[in-house]
């Protein structure tokens, strides 16, 4: 899908979408000559941001890795990345049909906590999955995609008793998600 | 040289002894039908499984394993019988603990091998689905020599169809008479090691020849006389009281047959691997599975059960932290809403405003009505949930009127945990989450006798404030009492005026307590005397890296001391010594449970205020002073309460009070 597409969560069947899955994967840094604990390590932050009438109530970021509700879960901080071969290293789990009903959007970000820009972050990638099939709704490939230290991935939001996403890709800068903001609010 | 047959395939066979070797990802059942020329089974006596192991030439395990070996002596056979199949079946496909169908297991290995172990044939059952039974293959005589052919044919009716198909009359019969074999073997093999042998089948098997050599004697009972007890509480809770001596250990045939060594300890639980969770039956489309107890990660049913009991007490916080907060935002935006509507000048003329309220008020209750819908299906799972692991749970974790109290045994082991009493939300009043406490106490209690306001509105007065706080302290002792091992636990109690004597009297009547009610200062002196010495005297062995350097008839039991009164009869020496013993105690086993009421201990200033900090304090009536530790929310407790006029209180202490004397060293 393309920038700005919005999709149904709703399945073809009539049974609609429960639950998603954020997921974010990069490539640790490579270690560097003899002192090799002294690498800079690469640090990429997923982030949930749950709204009520364009009204931030919740978030699920690293500090807070479970919305009161139990709805949203981050799987933990991974502070290094992986070894970029495709996986998630973090993630957030969202159960849909358990979203407090006032909640109406939620929005995924990306933030790069030690401050690299994407350009310099080797494989990175954020993803959003269907967690009932496995199947990859939007895929944005982060790497090399310019001077930025954070995005605004994409937003679920509510239609009518089901779900819809929309991708937006939004670049923007900020080292958690609370310097996204001003950006994610347009958004909404 | 091995073959590897396929499907079909045949290979000769030049030994007469042979071993079929299987190994599957899962446990199955192994049997072994003979039939004639014609591929008939003549009759039940004609099938080797689980339930008659043995027949001319060939023998099979009792139990479903995931390896087997099956003996095989071809020249043992009568002359009428021109084959041998090997049948595979996973036990009890309908509501049994495992998988359903082949095809959700890795596929099955089978071996022809010499008795040396050299491998003749070997075959790879794949490409099964549905199928619960399956032929793995077959031994034939074809002019005067065996061979083996690689059959896998499965059936998805299990092995009353696969029977049915080889033509055998009896074959409904027999398959159930083989699942209640397995299941039988599974309630002994899937319970802890030792692997017990129930009473019942030691008995019946007394008339067989071969005691002793447990797989040679054949239980041949009628099947279904010994209930399948899987799913077994622990400690002792299915009416076995404590692992008997290693008898019936070798119900594993591979013990005596050159099988593996078994390396683990056969009294220590976790070296076994856990038996499976029980298995919830598949949700039928858009309905949630139905709840099972027990459904959650665990070593033991008991750990289970207790992980289960803290997963829906998260769920139930959470739920309602859900509902809670979409309930603040509708009543923020109406009022929002309605103040806008208020300070705009126009909406003042006319009908506007009124109408622009009652939008406000509709967005409003729609919302909340949503909430509502939410919370009440999250409630109803939860509910459901609970109606099927409240009758599950073990004595420790169940309510005084569960009827596993009346099957009481005095346990062998420590449980996990402890159940203080109940937990609920207003939200939703239908659902008590038991609160479990992590046994050893990590810290005492505090029954609070003070507060005489309770949550709905009911006045009681001091004095009977009191007398419920004894009672509750009482049931408290009691059910710690129970749920140690004799001889693990005791009680000392400090009653200075002798005001608690009616309420004490299960304990002081069954002679359950270490001493009668400490009474007047002396007492209380004596008592703190002898637990402070007994901390000091813990305390310094565990420093000087000597634990059992203790002095000779040491009580190394854990010490409880409930104090009634505080601060009747304690001067200012004795209520150091109390603090004392709060700080210190737990850690070296000293446990203090103080039914009291503070208001009465406030001319000691802020001195006690760490004494109350250090307590878990606890109310005999319900009250809202506890707070989970997701959302913060504040729950009531209700005390644990026996059922009015029930007599098992006291018929547990006798029992503890039994066990006591008989089992004293």
């Amino acid at each position: 899908m393309t920038k700005g597409q919005a999709i149904s969560l709703q399945k073809n069947d009539g049974g609609s979408l429960t639950a998603v899955r954020m997921g974010l994967g990069w490539q640790a840094a490579p270690r560097r000559g003899l002192f090799g604990s002294r690498t800079r390590e690469i640090d990429l932050d997923a982030s949930a941001v749950l709204f009520a009438d364009k009204q931030p109530v919740d978030v699920v970021f690293f500090r807070h890795l479970v919305s009161d509700d139990g709805s949203v879960r981050h799987t933990g901080d991974n502070l290094v990345g992986g070894v970029g071969q495709g996986g998630d290293d973090e993630a957030i789990l969202v159960d849909l049909s358990r979203v407090p009903v006032h909640i109406d959007q939620i929005v995924f970000t990306v933030n790069s906590f030690t401050g690299q820009t994407f350009q310099e972050v080797q494989n990175a990638f954020c993803r959003l999955v269907d967690e009932t099939n496995g199947q990859e709704l939007a895929r944005y490939t982060l790497a090399g995609g310019g001077a930025f230290t954070a995005q605004i991935m994409a937003k679920v939001h509510r239609v009518g008793s089901g779900w819809s996403m929309t991708a937006l890709g939004n670049p923007a800068n900020g080292r958690t998600f609370q310097d996204l903001m001003p950006a994610i609010l347009p958004v909404l | 040289m091995t073959a590897e047959l396929v499907r079909g395939q045949n290979h000769p066979l030049s030994q007469s002894r042979l071993e079929i070797r299987i190994s599957a990802g899962t446990p199955v059942a192994a049997a072994a039908a003979l039939s004639d020329e014609n591929g008939r089974i003549h009759g039940t006596e004609w099938v080797a499984h689980p339930g008659a192991p043995v027949q001319p030439g060939l023998e099979v395990s009792r139990q479903a394993a995931a390896d087997h070996r099956l003996a095989v002596d071809l020249d043992a056979m009568t002359e009428a019988v021109h084959r041998v199949s090997v049948l595979l079946a996973l036990p009890a496909p309908n509501g049994g603990a495992g998988p359903a169908r082949f095809g959700a297991v890795a596929a099955p290995f089978v071996a022809v091998t010499g008795l040396d172990g050299t491998e003749v044939a070997s075959y790879t059952i794949t490409g099964l689905d549905l199928e619960s039974a399956v032929v793995a293959l077959e031994l034939y005589r074809r002019q005067g020599a065996w061979k083996v052919r690689a059959v896998g044919q499965g059936y998805a009716g299990g092995l009353a169809e696969l029977l049915a198909d080889q033509g055998l009359s009896e074959a409904a019969q027999l398959a159930a008479g083989i699942d209640e074999a397995v299941a039988r073997g599974l309630a002994r093999s899937v319970q802890a090691p030792p692997p017990r042998t129930s009473e019942g089948d030691r008995s019946r098997q007394a008339a067989a020849p071969a005691v002793g050599h447990d797989q040679g004697s054949v239980p041949q009972g009628a099947p279904g006389s010994v209930p399948p007890a899987y799913g077994g509480q622990p400690s002792g809770g299915q009416g076995q009281g404590g692992p008997q001596p290693a008898y019936g250990a070798a119900t594993d045939p591979h013990a005596a047959s050159g099988g593996p060594v078994n390396y683990s300890h056969p009294g220590r639980q976790t070296s076994a691997p856990p038996p499976p969770p029980p298995a919830a039956p598949p949700a039928r489309p858009g309905q949630p599975a139905q709840p099972v107890a027990g459904d959650a990660t665990g070593w033991s049913m008991e750990e289970r059960l207790y992980n289960q009991v803290w997963g829906m007490f998260e769920d139930l916080a959470r739920t309602a932290a859900a509902y809670r907060s979409a309930v603040d935002f509708a009543e923020s935006r109406m009022d929002k809403e309605l103040e806008q509507a208020l300070s705009d000048p126009r909406s003042r003329i006319g009908g506007q405003g009124d109408a622009a309220r009652e939008a406000a008020r509709a967005r409003y209750s729609q919302l909340v009505d949503q909430a509502r819908a939410s919370l009440d299906r999250d409630v109803a799972q939860l509910v459901a949930e609970s109606q099927v692991v409240e009758p599950a749970l073990p004595p420790a974790f169940a309510r005084w009127d569960n009827p596993c109290w009346h099957a009481y045994r005095v346990p062998m082991e420590i449980p996990m945990a402890l159940r203080l009493g109940d937990l609920r939300l207003p939200e939703a009043e239908a659902i008590r989450i038991p609160m479990l406490l992590r046994l050893p106490l990590e810290r005492g209690l505090w029954i609070d006798s003070g507060r005489t306001d309770s949550l709905d509105g009911t006045f009681t007065d001091s004095h009977d404030m009191r007398r419920l706080a004894m009672d509750t302290a009482v049931a408290h002792a009691a059910r710690l009492l129970a749920v140690y091992p004799a001889d693990e636990f005791t009680v000392h109690v400090v009653d200075p005026a002798g005001s608690g004597a009616q309420a004490l009297a299960p304990l002081s009547q069954t002679g359950v307590l270490a001493g009668p009610p400490a009474q007047g200062a002396a007492g209380v002196t004596e008592v703190l005397a002898r637990l402070i010495q007994r901390v000091d005297l813990v305390q310094m062995a565990l420093r000087g890296g000597a634990p059992d350097a203790l002095p000779p008839g040491f009580d190394t039991a854990q010490q409880l001391l409930i104090v009634n009164d505080f601060p009747h009869g304690f001067d200012d020496r004795a209520v150091n010594q109390l603090r004392y013993l709060v700080d210190e105690g737990p850690a070296v086993g000293v446990h203090l449970m103080m039914v009291a009421d503070r208001e009465e201990s406030a001319g000691y200033g802020p001195l006690l205020d760490p004494l109350w900090r250090a307590l878990l304090r606890l109310t005999p009536v319900p009250d809202d002073h506890l707070a989970d530790p997701w959302v913060g929310h504040a729950w009531t407790y209700e005390p644990p309460t026996v059922p009015n006029g029930s007599e098992v209180l006291r018929q547990v202490l006798t029992k503890v009070a039994e066990a006591r004397r008989t089992w004293n060293r």
